[in-house]
């Protein structure tokens, strides 16, 4: 391995500075849509928003200068896109509670989401000079990981909110665990994968063309199944489990290059879906749910209500959606959280969402350029994890709410309401630029700053295994 | 390890891209039935949530919609409720629309496509999606007068300007209260309707349009219009016996409580004098004598067998298939299979008035936008011309004759010429007749047209005891309306 692909690099952020002037318009344009539409607008007020994104932005922006300054320059803009898009929408949606008589404020409490993840997102970077120090972490992470995933069975700290235990309480908050279990176990993946993936590369038996991995070497992955069934049947919540799993399964492909490792587990995960459809009640009913939303029964005994009205808010919205503000996203349970890409679906129409998927595209795409941009294999393993868990998560909500797959309660990254989700993505971010800054490194000042290499050296854990 | 992760980025677009179609299938290609679901309230919130347009007579809102603060966003309401629900119909968020809020439905809620100008004008204005006002042509008072008139009486009563064919007054009882139905407390509009749908006075149907009735005698001014147009005069002798024996059958017909309608012994009275006591046995042998087809022609002429809009749907009255003989007889005062809506029987009347010209009736007058512009105005349009001027000055001495020597005295107005016919229509040997009562006034000039059914006059009610007095409160207070 070791193959190192050289990018062309574009020096000094300048692309990042306008990307950012861009986003900033977006935010502050659909914020004042949303307050004109509440007949709420207030220029002053809305100015004080436009100079507080802006010095967000500029702050961010000279961060990264500072502390990585090589690093990619779209995902930041990509990032602050999706924040001042979905603020703009969970205002809207305390405008339209508060016409019916429910006192929320989601949306500035999620600015405090905002800010406290941007916070994290530079202490991130301070802290973490160099990805590979991670590394000497990897089973402190992986505990932790398996740690903060189950901590919501604890009797007396986990709350089950929605149907779905995967929330702890820390006095009157709640804290989502799992948001942040899964970057420590992207951390413990990509570490353990990088040590041990000759070993798991080794060929098998022959089976139906196919080279199946030794048997000897299955038992991490039949750790992690169990693994993943543990949280299914703990926590009430497939989506947390498909999530954990894919992104292992994802992880074990790019480490082996192995695609029997791929087929094993998607067929160990469906049985186990379908099994657990079977064996456990609530989790046959979200399949129920998903297969005959639209059926009277179904829909009436309240299953599938929530993700119908989603549908028909998004049906409603159209191509190009009813506008910030004129559609009626409110009428979907959870429509600030769970449900905002029917929320942006309904007033943004397909455009709208096209537009926003299109965002996590890109994001995605610069992680996996960063995971084969970065010299060293754990960076490739932990950015490609990184970009995948994205990926996952999106897709596992999305498909939930679009009714592509069974709905899960995943939050939607950066969209959904919810500081446990913020943070957690903000801190991925960090990671995937912190990565980024060293891969798309010139040489030539990797060589110029000596001081950093052979400190690296004398620390055997971060250099790199052996090429193949 | 580059090449997996190549693979891996192309396994992350794919999945994003299945999104990217499942968005693509929920919000167009499937979006039709998914908006078409009848579970889905977001429709119904739209149609709710914009402001809907007034239902205007004379000047004032009958109904309107206010601004709510529920999930529907505004509260349609009716003032004087039961004397318009005929005319305006209701607005439930649980059983839909009738009336006016039905036929003129997306004018009032905005969607209509002439309102797009007004519309686009509204979106650079950046306001919200007005519904336009329905002004209607029917006179307050006279409505009021109207439905005050009926009483406890169930049945109906249509004013008709009969130079235009505007409706004036449109009156149905026993009525309701639309605002009940109107709530957005979807139990409560449960209830309210199912009291409404077991009352056995039928509340919610528009007698005026949507029911058909035996019109009895005052169908002999259609056989009479006919008559003339053969060539009769008023003074045209025609047989009139006591009994009128029917040929093919056993049966006979005679003449209200058995009466003799001959003027001059001989068994023969006049055209004109046979209107004039609604003489039966001379009507049911002119009819044969007239032959089916000429009577039908004149009443297809007037209006019936026809259904139309004005805007609302008025049902088409009938006439009987091929009758027979003895069945041309008793169709020729209204029996058998005449059946007909009390506006059909209004119609007649003007037509009578209107030198003939019958008028198409139209209750909307002016649809306005927000504001205030007019969008659509109705011109009267004729409709047929069933008689000559000559038969039409004929009929309505004739009918002038009715209410001054005949059956009709009841509906005498001192100093103004009320042209008018009566009509008493059996319903069975139980239940009381069907009393009409059709009229225009003043006779020389016409000002209004009108037709009164009373189903339940009671023991002995005639058209001129029970449906006559009605029509002349009617006509007192559409001329004294005209005068002041």
């Amino acid at each position: 391995m070791a193959t190192i692909s050289e990018l062309r690099v574009h020096r000094g952020r300048r692309a990042e500075a306008w990307l950012l002037v861009l986003a900033w318009a977006i935010a502050v344009l659909a914020r004042g849509l949303v307050d004109y539409h509440a007949d709420f607008l207030e220029l002053d007020e809305l100015g004080w928003y436009a100079l507080g994104a802006a010095g967000l932005a500029a702050v961010l922006h000279v961060a990264l200068r500072v502390l990585a300054p090589d690093s990619d320059q779209v995902v930041l803009p990509t990032v602050l896109g999706l924040i001042g898009v979905s603020l703009a929408e969970i205002r809207r949606l305390d405008f339209a509670y508060a016409d019916r008589g429910r006192d929320t404020d989601f949306g500035d409490s999620q600015i405090g989401w905002v800010l406290l993840g941007a916070l994290a997102f530079i202490v991130v970077l301070v802290v973490i000079r160099d990805h590979r120090v991670l590394r000497r972490f990897t089973y402190t992470a992986g505990i932790l990981g398996i740690i903060l995933y189950l901590l919501p069975a604890v009797p007396g700290l986990g709350r089950e909110i929605n149907g779905a235990k995967i929330w702890i309480g820390i006095g009157s908050h709640s804290l989502q665990p799992g948001e942040f279990a899964k970057i420590l176990l992207v951390v413990f993946f990509a570490g353990y994968l990088q040590t041990n993936r000759d070993a798991l590369a080794l060929a098998g038996p022959k089976f139906l063309g196919m080279r199946l991995p030794r048997m000897r070497d299955m038992g991490p992955l039949a750790v992690m199944f169990a693994a993943a069934l543990l949280i299914m049947i703990d926590q009430r919540d497939l989506g947390a489990a498909l999530l954990f799993f894919g992104i292992f399964i994802g992880m074990v492909y790019v480490a082996t290059q192995r695609v029997s490792w791929v087929v094993i587990g998607l067929v160990m995960f469906i049985v186990g879906a379908v099994a657990a459809g079977i064996a456990f009640p609530h989790v046959g009913a979200r399949y129920d749910a998903w297969l005959h939303a639209m059926d009277p029964d179904v829909y009436s005994s309240g299953r599938s209500e929530q993700l119908v009205r989603g549908l028909f808010g998004m049906a409603s919205g159209g191509l190009f959606g009813t506008g910030l503000g004129n559609g009626r996203p409110d009428l979907v349970p959870y429509a600030e959280s769970d449900f905002i890409i029917a929320s942006l679906g309904e007033e943004l129409g397909l455009t709208g969402l096209m537009a926003i998927l299109t965002l996590y595209v890109i994001l995605v795409q610069r992680a996996m350029r960063t995971a084969i941009g970065v010299r060293d294999g754990f960076g490739k393993l932990l950015s490609a994890g990184l970009g995948f868990a994205i990926t996952l998560q999106v897709f596992i909500i999305v498909g939930g709410v679009t009714r592509l797959i069974p709905l899960t309660g995943l939050t939607t990254p950066f969209l959904a309401y919810g500081g446990s989700s913020m943070l957690a993505n903000w801190i991925v971010v960090a990671l995937i630029l912190r990565i980024s800054d060293q891969a798309r490194r010139p040489a030539v000042r990797a060589e110029a700053k000596p001081e950093t290499t052979p400190a690296a050296r004398r620390r055997p854990d971060l250099e790199e295994e052996p090429a193949e | 390890m580059n090449d997996p992760i190549r693979r891996l980025s192309v396994v992350a677009l794919v999945l994003i891209m299945a999104l990217m179609g499942g968005s693509t299938w929920i919000q167009v290609l499937n979006a039709g039935s998914l908006n078409d679901d009848p579970r889905n309230v977001r429709t119904l919130y739209r149609e709710y949530g914009t402001y809907r347009g007034p239902i205007v007579v004379d000047g004032i809102a009958v109904a309107q919609s206010a601004a709510v603060d529920d999930p529907y966003g505004f509260q349609r309401s009716y003032t004087l409720g039961p004397v318009y629900a005929p005319v305006t119909g209701f607005y439930s968020v649980v059983y839909g629309r009738t009336g006016l809020e039905q036929a003129e439905n997306t004018l009032l809620n905005g969607t209509s496509d002439a309102l797009f100008w007004s519309r686009l004008g509204d979106l650079f204005a950046g306001e919200q999606q007005q519904g336009a006002s329905v002004e209607t042509t029917l006179d307050a008072d006279l409505q009021q007068v109207a439905f005050d008139a009926m009483g406890d009486y169930s049945g109906a009563i249509v004013a008709l300007d009969p130079s235009t064919g505007a409706v004036e007054a449109m009156v149905s009882t026993p009525s309701y209260d639309p605002n009940v139905l109107a709530s957005h407390n979807a139990s409560a509009v449960n209830d309210a309707y199912a009291e409404l749908i077991d009352d056995p006075g039928d509340p919610l149907l528009n007698r005026t349009i949507a029911q058909t009735y035996p019109p009895g005698s005052v169908f002999k001014l259609v056989v009479s219009a006919a008559a003339l147009e053969a060539g009769y005069t008023p003074e045209t002798s025609i047989p009139a016996p006591d009994v009128l024996d029917l040929p093919q059958t056993e049966a006979t017909i005679r003449n209200y409580q058995g009466e003799s309608c001959d003027t001059n012994a001989e068994g023969r009275t006049t055209l004109a004098d046979a209107l004039r006591v609604s003489c039966n046995t001379a009507f049911a042998s002119l009819g044969m004598s007239l032959q089916w087809e000429g009577i039908e022609r004149m009443a297809n002429a007037f209006g019936f067998e026809d259904s139309f809009d004005i805007p609302l749907t008025v049902a088409a009255s009938q006439l009987p298939d091929d009758p027979n003989a003895p069945q041309t007889a008793q169709s020729s005062i209204g029996q058998y299979n005449v059946r007909s809506t009390p506006l059909q029987m209004a119609m007649v009347a003007a037509a009578i008035a209107n030198d003939g010209v019958l008028m198409k009736p139209y209750m909307v007058s002016t649809i306005r936008s927000n504001s205030l512009q007019v969008i659509e105005t109705t011109e009267p349009e004729v409709y047929s011309e069933p008689i000559s001027t000559q038969s039409a000055s004929e009929l309505t001495d004739m009918m002038v004759d009715v209410v001054a020597n005949g059956t009709g005295r009841s509906a005498q107005i001192s100093g103004v010429e009320v042209a008018g016919k009566t009509g008493t229509a059996e319903t069975g040997t139980d239940a009381p007749p069907y009393t009409w009562f059709v009229a225009f006034a003043p006779a020389s000039d016409p000002e209004i047209a009108v037709a009164v059914l009373v189903e339940d006059g009671g023991e002995g009610a005639t058209g001129g005891r029970v449906a006559a007095p009605i029509a002349r409160q009617v006509i007192q207070a559409a001329l004294s309306g005209g005068q002041g």
